[in-house]
């Protein structure tokens, strides 16, 4: 019925119009029946999708956000247009359905980039025989590769409804090699369809599995390494003051904590200038940096000095320093949790190529942020003066001493070093995690182990201890959840210090008994 | 590596008489405690419930100083891992506390705790048959600790896992039961833990005769556990756990087993802290995977290093001080607290290295 009504609509308007304003005519004709019920709305928002007409596309895209408008005598507003009590053109779920494949359809000839791998995604979600030609046309057109790709497997999915045989089975191969968890939701409905084609199907089905299993791979390898180098940063000041002084400093996390209040303290103070809150991040790294390095100077001067070769009571008193500098935080800042603010170049996500894994950008940074100070921190022991004179006091205090070398202040030195490294990782952790006063509780254990894991006294060690601690973790938490696996990295490493007391990369020959 | 310890030998001569005299002292003291408890509001001796409630907290808390001080002040193994084997034997005593509880829960249910009607559990768990017998809960608050001391301590001495490394490691064991009881299937009330226990052994929780009561089975295991310890730390099975303590390898190549020696005191001194957890739970009415903290364990210890690790005298000492001092501090001035056992830690590891007891001494200062 309706239908006739629209037909009949169309020949008023070529009847009472000549035939050069036939076309525009229709088009008006066809959107003031806009106005008209939920079955003759769905009808021409159909009829819109296939003219291909750019000026269907605001009409239609106004009427799905309730935006289009009709006057109380019922001629529809076009967008833009002030009319005195009109009110909006109500539409149903069907017609919400016509209208996401018509502005799909209308969207893949637009001149936007964007909106064409937009309307590629809706027509693939839509899917219907009729979009094959459309498809083929702007696919003929099309030069930019990611739309291309998009616009192919919507025409697969298109056709994959359609009814050749041959062209079924290129497209099911087509969608079997996207990798796509919309085409296997795709793949396993038309199964029944096409019982014939059930091997086809099953084999595209299998790649997609095998696809996503590779990127689930690829994203827990992620995370994996994104925890890795979290722990790889909280644990490489450690790696120092512990692995190579020897000092168990048990207020390292508390000068991790002290990092990120210095990064939220030094965005504060930027706030009054707008350009420069973008780059307080990397303005907090030495901030940071310094700050935890005077305060591990003052606690090596002050207290831990006097307690060389007396690591038990080290532990306790730097348990007590932490438990001190904690409350001092507490009192000066509030309990409450800090707001350190991403800059935009950290936000989003990226999707890595060929296996298509998202990663999160401000992971991304600090997994390579990890690596940097790492790089920096064997440079400088290797490469520098100060490095030099802190392996030659770790190897023999006393002949160091002979040679002219001040061991007391190279002892402060490298403390202060390590703790410095602590507030770096804090800059790296306030992105991530919570700035509250204990920050530094959660992370202390873990570097612990990482360190004995990795071998005491080994750098390297400490690399790989973090990275592989990371990822077994990550491995084992969709099976064991993350609390459970985080037990069982415990009690494995437990174990593994059975094996190797000394850890991965024990120190052989002499440098073992020093 | 061999830690150099600086725990106290134990003061001699009139220090000795003196020390013992004042121990003998308070012990009386607080015995006579719940007894003055029970005398009219306005007596002059009358001494409040609150007094009474405290100081029967404290008791256990000696014990669990004394359990600390005889695997580091004797043995020298600084476990901080003592608070986790506190909190099993309070979660053992728990479990009989909420299988008594029975039908008069929120739900009602006639064997099911609260939390597991709460959470959807069909029936009670293996592990929990049993618990509804006093002896067998009490037995397991031994027990339990007692096996995990056992697997971790062989596991550790066995490899010669010392001095801080063994620290660290007890440190994460009490971490991941910490994070392990924080979940709700295990079993064990997930983040609130057990509470609202009504009775026990037939008499109701929160009255004066329950504390009393367990004001006493306190006070009776404290001094047990002393005697127990008086009689190892006297007899040659203690002078070898000094040596270890002191020089672990030459005690080794003199011929000794040095991992059973400290494997037995470890799991024994495990044992004595699960016991002070059993006793701790009644009388504060409630248990939760709060006490598996680091922070708990590593409190415990400076209890004894202030005191005055090596004598056992200074172990009750540093956990009744700290303490007192503790109740008192968080009280009028809590966010001072944190500032000061912070303080103590730093005091005591420079200035005190002996502890208070160590004060009484100043004679045997040079060893």
């Amino acid at each position: 019925m309706k239908r006739h009504i629209i037909g009949f609509l169309l020949l008023l308007a070529l009847a009472t119009t000549g035939p050069a304003r036939a076309q525009q005519d229709a088009f008006a004709a066809l959107v003031s029946a806009l106005a008209g019920g939920f079955a003759q709305q769905a009808e021409v928002v159909e009829r819109l999708g296939a003219s291909g007409d750019p000026r269907a596309l605001p009409i239609l895209r106004a009427l799905s956000e309730g935006r289009l408008q009709k006057r109380p005598d019922g001629s529809v507003v076009t967008p833009g247009e002030e009319a005195a009590g009109a009110e909006a053109i109500r539409i149903n779920n069907r017609v919400r359905q016509a209208l996401r494949g018509a502005l799909g359809r209308l969207q893949i000839v637009s001149p936007d980039p964007a909106e064409r791998l937009a309307a590629a995604e809706a027509v693939f979600r839509s899917r219907s025989a009729e979009n094959v030609p459309l498809l083929e046309a702007a696919l003929a057109r099309e030069a930019v590769p990611r739309i291309r790709a998009q616009m192919e497997l919507a025409l697969a999915a298109s056709r994959l409804v359609a009814t050749d045989e041959s062209l079924k089975r290129a497209a099911i191969a087509r969608l079997g090699g996207s990798g796509s968890t919309d085409a296997r939701a795709l793949l396993l409905e038309a199964r029944a369809a096409n019982p014939a084609l059930l091997s086809d199907i099953e084999a595209a089905i299998a790649a997609i599995d095998r696809q996503l299993a590779i990127r689930r791979a690829g994203e827990t390898l992620f995370q994996g390494l994104s925890l890795g180098s979290v722990l790889l940063l909280a644990a490489l000041g450690l790696a120092v003051t512990f692995g190579v002084m020897g000092v168990i400093n048990m207020a390292h996390g508390e000068f991790v904590m002290l990092g990120a209040y210095t990064t939220f303290v030094v965005q504060e103070l930027c706030r009054g200038i707008p350009w420069l809150l973008a780059w307080s991040l990397p303005l907090a790294i030495p901030a940071a940096f310094l700050v935890a390095a005077l305060a591990g100077a003052a606690l090596e001067r002050g207290l831990i000095r006097h307690l060389y070769g007396r690591p038990l009571e080290t532990l306790l008193m730097t348990f007590g320093v932490g438990m001190i500098l904690q409350q001092a935080v507490r009192v000066a800042f509030g309990a409450q949790n800090r707001e350190v603010l991403s800059p935009s170049w950290m936000q989003g996500t990226l999707t890595l190529p060929w296996i298509g894994v998202p990663v999160t950008q401000n992971r991304l940074w600090i997994i390579v942020f990890g690596l940097l100070v790492f790089a920096l921190v064997v440079a400088a022991i290797r490469f520098t003066r100060f490095g030099l004179e802190m392996r030659a006091v770790v190897q023999n205090r006393r002949i160091a001493a002979t040679m002219g070398i001040r061991t007391g202040r190279v002892d402060a030195l490298t403390f202060a070093f390590g703790s410095g490294i602590a507030g770096m990782a804090g800059v790296a952790l306030s992105q991530i995690d919570n700035v509250s006063p204990n920050l530094g509780t959660g992370y202390i254990i873990d570097s612990f182990m990482v360190v004995v894991f990795g071998g005491v006294g080994s750098l390297a060690g400490t690399l790989v201890g973090a990275f592989t601690l990371g990822v077994v973790n990550k491995v084992l938490e969709p099976w064991a959840g993350a609390v459970l696996a985080k037990v069982a990295v415990l009690v494995a490493l437990m174990l593994f210090i059975q094996r190797r007391p000394r850890g991965l990369f024990a120190l052989k020959g002499r440098a073992a008994e020093a | 590596m061999s830690a150099t310890t600086l725990a106290a030998a134990p003061p001699v001569g009139r220090a000795r008489v003196t020390l013992r005299l004042v121990l003998a002292g308070a012990i009386l003291l607080l015995a006579l405690l719940p007894a003055l408890n029970r005398l009219p509001a306005d007596a002059a001796l009358h001494v409040s419930d609150f007094t009474i409630a405290v100081t029967g907290k404290w008791i256990t808390y000696a014990i669990l100083a004394l359990s600390i001080d005889l695997a580091w002040g004797y043995a020298g193994i600084l476990s901080l891992g003592h608070g986790a084997f506190f909190a099993l034997g309070g979660y053992a005593i728990g479990m009989h506390l909420m299988r008594l509880i029975g039908p008069r829960g929120v739900y009602g249910h006639p064997v099911l705790p609260d939390f597991m009607v709460f959470l959807g559990w069909p029936e009670l768990p293996w592990y929990w048959w049993g618990f509804g017998h006093f002896p067998f809960a009490l037995l397991m608050a031994l027990f339990v600790p007692g096996l995990l001391a056992l697997v971790v301590g062989w596991l550790a001495f066995r490899s010669r896992i010392t001095g801080v490394y063994l620290s660290i490691l007890t440190q994460a064991m009490t971490y991941a039961l910490m994070l392990a009881f924080f979940r709700n299937d295990m079993g064990f009330g997930g983040n609130n833990g057990f509470t609202d226990f009504k009775e026990l052994l037939g008499m109701p929780l929160n009255t004066a005769n329950a504390r009393a009561v367990l004001f006493y089975a306190s006070l009776a295991a404290l001094l047990g556990c002393l005697w127990l310890c008086a009689r190892i730390t006297a007899s040659k099975l203690g002078r070898v756990l000094v040596a270890i303590r002191d020089a672990e390898s030459r005690t080794r190549f003199l011929g000794y087993d040095v991992t059973q020696h400290k494997l037995f005191v470890f799991v024994l001194s495990a044992m004595m802290a699960g016991l002070a957890g059993a006793l701790y739970v009644p009388q504060v009415g409630i248990i939760n995977p709060g006490e598996f903290s680091p922070g708990n364990s590593i409190e415990a210890v400076v209890w004894v290093a202030v005191g005055g690790r090596g004598t056992l005298a200074g172990a009750l000492l540093g956990a009744f001080s700290v303490n007192a001092l503790k109740t008192w501090l968080t009280t009028v001035a809590p966010e001072y607290w944190l500032f000061v056992l912070g303080g103590i830690f730093v005091a005591v590891t420079l200035f005190l290295p002996r502890g208070l007891v160590g004060l009484l001494d100043r004679k045997g200062t040079g060893r």
